[in-house]
């Protein structure tokens, strides 16, 4: 085993998908650091969600490996927590129940100061006897957010988690987690369409080619954590987001940069 | 179930996500709050209205009792006929409840073990249709030839009239599979049982009330249908002696009876899909 296998946390290796004759992911590696965030963008239909199914260890790869802590993932495992493009809380559970639908599954029993935490910190307590129907659209993300964390995961995986959110909401998310990423120091794989999300929330940003994805570029977002208003709105973060954007679709970062 | 790229946006509903929940059949279901005061003294004054005014026109029409009985007549043979109908309606009660509990069970498992296996469903559908579509009532002579004058023909044909019902219903509850939801609890590592019992049979609750309601309110009419073919017993029974001897105040205080029967058959269900089933509204 090399050493740069031994560091990481998450190892894509040769990494193919294929649905039928349609190539979706070709010889994909990234190795992704423990306690890091890690945002994947790219074209839709890039296979940026396909690929983070096959790190859940809910779909299998066609080709190629996906290791944790260098270990191939063969299936659901404890230490991978997902969080689901909408909320997906079950709507005949309250929140609480929601929250510990994952231990009742695995017939553990669930820390309850633990969750009460996460709660707090998601401004979710009081709302624990609540419907999801009760719930805005924020705070069923959150609670769905508070449910993948509660097994204390040691990669969390998110996918598109705030894509149906409006840009206020969306901003708090993200705040939230990078919050919560300050204190657990939870290794983040987070696939996002909106390259500004992707900026303030990661230490790296990988670009997927168009289909047969694979890693086309591969950027460090240095700033400080946690990141400011500030830091957000300066030159350097303009300039990664502007050369992230040409990149992806394509064009010289002069245009871009100009539009 | 298509092979193409994972796409779990949005709410993945399978087949017949049609929105036939509890909730909008109902009559009840209009102001879900309790009524307020005048609410109800509308209702009672209405229903005087309306009876008091069937009550004055036959009078007024002098319309012969054997024609249509006036409600007061009907409301009198009901409780004088009371201890004498009674006992048929514990025996048609019986009936009922034991081609129901048969026929639903064996709809219920149907359904469930059918939905996992879309092949068989298809090569099955039809006959479950057929089953569904005739009319039950018309195999109780035979029945009759075969199990006799009792209780079996008799709970036979509910059985047969429920079960279908129950199990077409339920079904369409169950094909309503939601893959992002059996996603996540694959995550956590479920089993296939655990899948059925925490995902797939909540989310199919809805449906099976509205399945075990029109099962059982198809089974009450083929209970009283069954009655009236053969047999000396039941309401049935009572309905065609009463008519058959021209007592139309007796032969409505059975219809009165049946008709409660039926309503609490709806009531029933109704509020168990409320406390069990809200979540779908």
């Amino acid at each position: 085993m090399s050493a740069a296998a031994i560091a990481s946390k998450l190892t894509i290796r040769h990494a193919g998908m294929s649905y039928g004759d349609l190539v979706a992911i070709d010889d994909c590696n990234l190795d992704i650091a423990p306690n890091t965030i890690v945002s994947i963008v790219g074209p839709s239909g890039c296979g940026k969600t396909t690929l983070l199914w096959a790190m859940s260890g809910l779909h299998r790869l066609s080709r190629g490996d996906i290791l944790l802590d260098a270990k191939p993932i063969t299936g659901p495992h404890p230490d991978i927590g997902l969080v689901f493009q909408e909320a997906n809380l079950l709507p005949w559970r309250n929140l609480i129940d929601n929250i510990l639908f994952p231990f009742e599954i695995k017939r553990q029993t669930p820390d309850r100061d633990w969750i009460n935490h996460l709660l707090d910190r998601c401004g979710l307590l009081g709302f624990e006897q609540n419907f999801p129907r009760e719930l805005s659209g924020g705070m069923q993300q959150r609670a769905s957010i508070v449910r993948a964390l509660s097994l204390r995961p040691q990669v969390l995986l998110m996918d598109e988690p705030f894509g149906a959110l409006d840009a206020f909401t969306r901003e708090e998310m993200n705040r939230l987690v990078e919050e919560i990423w300050l204190e657990t120091k939870t290794t983040i794989v987070f696939i996002t369409h909106s390259i500004e999300e992707a900026i303030f929330l990661s230490d790296r940003v990988i670009v997927l080619t168009k289909r047969p994805g694979r890693v086309q570029s591969d950027y460090t977002v240095p700033f400080v954590r946690p990141r400011s208003l500030e830091t957000m709105a300066s030159k350097p973060v303009f300039d990664l987001t502007n050369l992230i954007k040409a990149d992806i679709y394509g064009i010289k970062p002069t245009a871009a940069a100009a539009e | 179930m298509s092979n193409a790229i994972p796409e779990f946006s949005k709410s993945g509903g399978g087949a017949g996500r049609g929105k036939i929940g509890l909730n909008n059949m109902s009559a009840f279901a209009a102001g879900s709050g309790s009524r307020t005061r005048a609410e109800i003294l509308a209702i009672i004054i209405t229903a005087i209205i309306v009876i008091g005014s069937i009550e004055g026109a036959l009078v007024w029409f002098e319309v012969k009792e054997y024609i249509l009985p006036r409600p007061s007549a009907v409301a009198v043979a009901l409780v004088k006929e009371m201890p004498l109908l009674l006992p048929h309606l514990g025996h048609t009660l019986i009936q009922l409840f034991g081609g129901f509990a048969i026929g639903a069970s064996i709809g219920l498992i149907l359904a469930a073990v059918i939905t996992q296996f879309p092949f068989a469903e298809k090569i099955i559908a039809p006959y479950i249709l057929i089953l569904v579509t005739t009319p039950m009532l018309a195999l109780v002579p035979l029945l009759i030839l075969r199990f006799g004058f009792g209780y079996e023909p008799r709970i036979i044909a509910v059985a047969l009239a429920c079960g279908p019902m129950v199990m077409i219903n339920a079904a369409t509850g169950f094909r309503r599979v939601d893959s992002a939801k059996i996603a996540l609890a694959r995550s956590y590592g479920a089993s296939t049982l655990q899948i059925f019992w925490k995902i797939r049979a909540p989310m199919a609750l809805p449906m099976i009330l509205v399945g075990l309601m029109i099962g059982a309110i198809f089974g009450l009419l083929t209970t009283v249908g069954a009655e009236m073919v053969g047999g000396g017993f039941g309401l049935g029974n009572r309905l065609t002696t009463y008519s058959s001897m021209i007592n139309m105040p007796e032969f409505f205080a059975v219809i009165a009876i049946l008709s409660t029967m039926g309503i609490l058959i709806y009531v029933f269900f109704f509020l168990v899909g409320k406390k069990w089933a809200s979540w779908e509204a």
